[in-house]
């Protein structure tokens, strides 16, 4: 089997949308959180191949870099999850309405 | 190897396992009810896009994300489910009411994107395989040779981004703390 570019690109845009997907429909936090990291993992995978088909380094730093960027995330929004668990004794995201306009 | 193909013959056909497998996995993660199955699958889903990252010969960013997202991330995941009860966590409505719509809307979504894969092509470029092993005209390890990137090419955003981790460490302990009022 023959694999090029297009098919890094299904596999990665199929992820990011199964991830979008997770974030504008769970109302569990926890589980949205971890459609973003999905979503993350998605764009390193494009990263990895544009990298590997230019022949250039780059792309492999960067993907470096957003994992970085993913555990800081990860580290701030467990915990936001915590200070919401404790302030309102749940996770769902539809409860956390104060700033509702 | 030919012109444009990444990979061929029975590592192509490991591509496809891999991926099949990685998109099962997250599927499971936005579907599963429980917190806790769902920060399983995504440990799944990690493990093999990193087996993906090691056929395209990004070792060093393969064992990368073994070890932030399914050592770091993942008992990071864990502990907060643990800390927070999860029978109280498990709700009877996991989905939001406008799931349907959403599901619909995601064709609409990948459409686009489907049109451009269909027609665009990609110029062809000359592949040097030895790319990510070259170090100054040597051949050495891929690891070495993100070294020398990361270390010389990026050193201001290398040094930003351990910025950025202690900024998120201390954003974290504030708002993990129990009470501000109770701190001093």
């Amino acid at each position: 089997m023959t694999i090029t570019i297009n098919h890094y690109l299904i596999v990665s845009l199929l992820l990011f949308a199964v991830g979008f997907f997770g974030v504008l429909v769970r109302r569990n936090f926890l589980t949205v959180l971890m459609s973003i990291e999905l979503m993350l993992n998605a764009v390193n995978l494009n990263f990895i191949a544009f990298s590997r088909r230019l022949s250039d380094l780059t792309g492999q730093v960067f993907s470096v870099f957003v994992i970085t960027i993913a555990a800081g995330e990860a580290a701030i929004g467990l915990a936001l999850t915590i200070s919401l668990f404790r302030q309102r004794k749940t996770l769902n995201v539809e409860e956390a309405d104060t700033m509702r306009g | 190897m030919t012109d444009g193909a990444l990979l061929t013959g029975t590592a192509g056909w490991l591509f496809v396992v891999f991926a099949a497998l990685a998109l099962g996995s997250a599927i499971s993660v936005v579907v599963a009810r429980n917190p806790v199955h769902s920060a399983l699958f995504l440990l799944f889903s990690f493990l093999l896009v990193a087996c993906i990252f090691i056929l395209q010969q990004a070792e060093f960013v393969g064992a990368v994300q073994i070890l932030v997202y399914a050592g770091g991330i993942m008992v990071l995941f864990l502990f907060v489910v643990m800390l927070v009860n999860p029978r109280t966590v498990q709700e009877v409505k996991a989905f939001q009411h406008q799931w349907d719509v959403a599901l619909l809307l995601m064709p609409v979504f990948l459409i686009p994107f489907a049109y451009i894969l269909w027609t665009e092509k990609l110029p062809a470029v000359a592949g040097n395989p030895d790319a990510f092993r070259m170090v100054r005209g040597r051949l050495a390890g891929n690891t070495e040779a993100v070294a020398w990137s990361l270390f010389r090419d990026y050193l201001l955003p290398f040094e930003v981004a351990s910025v950025f981790l202690l900024v998120a460490m201390i954003g974290a302990v504030v708002l993990g703390k129990r009470s501000l009022e109770r701190m001093d």
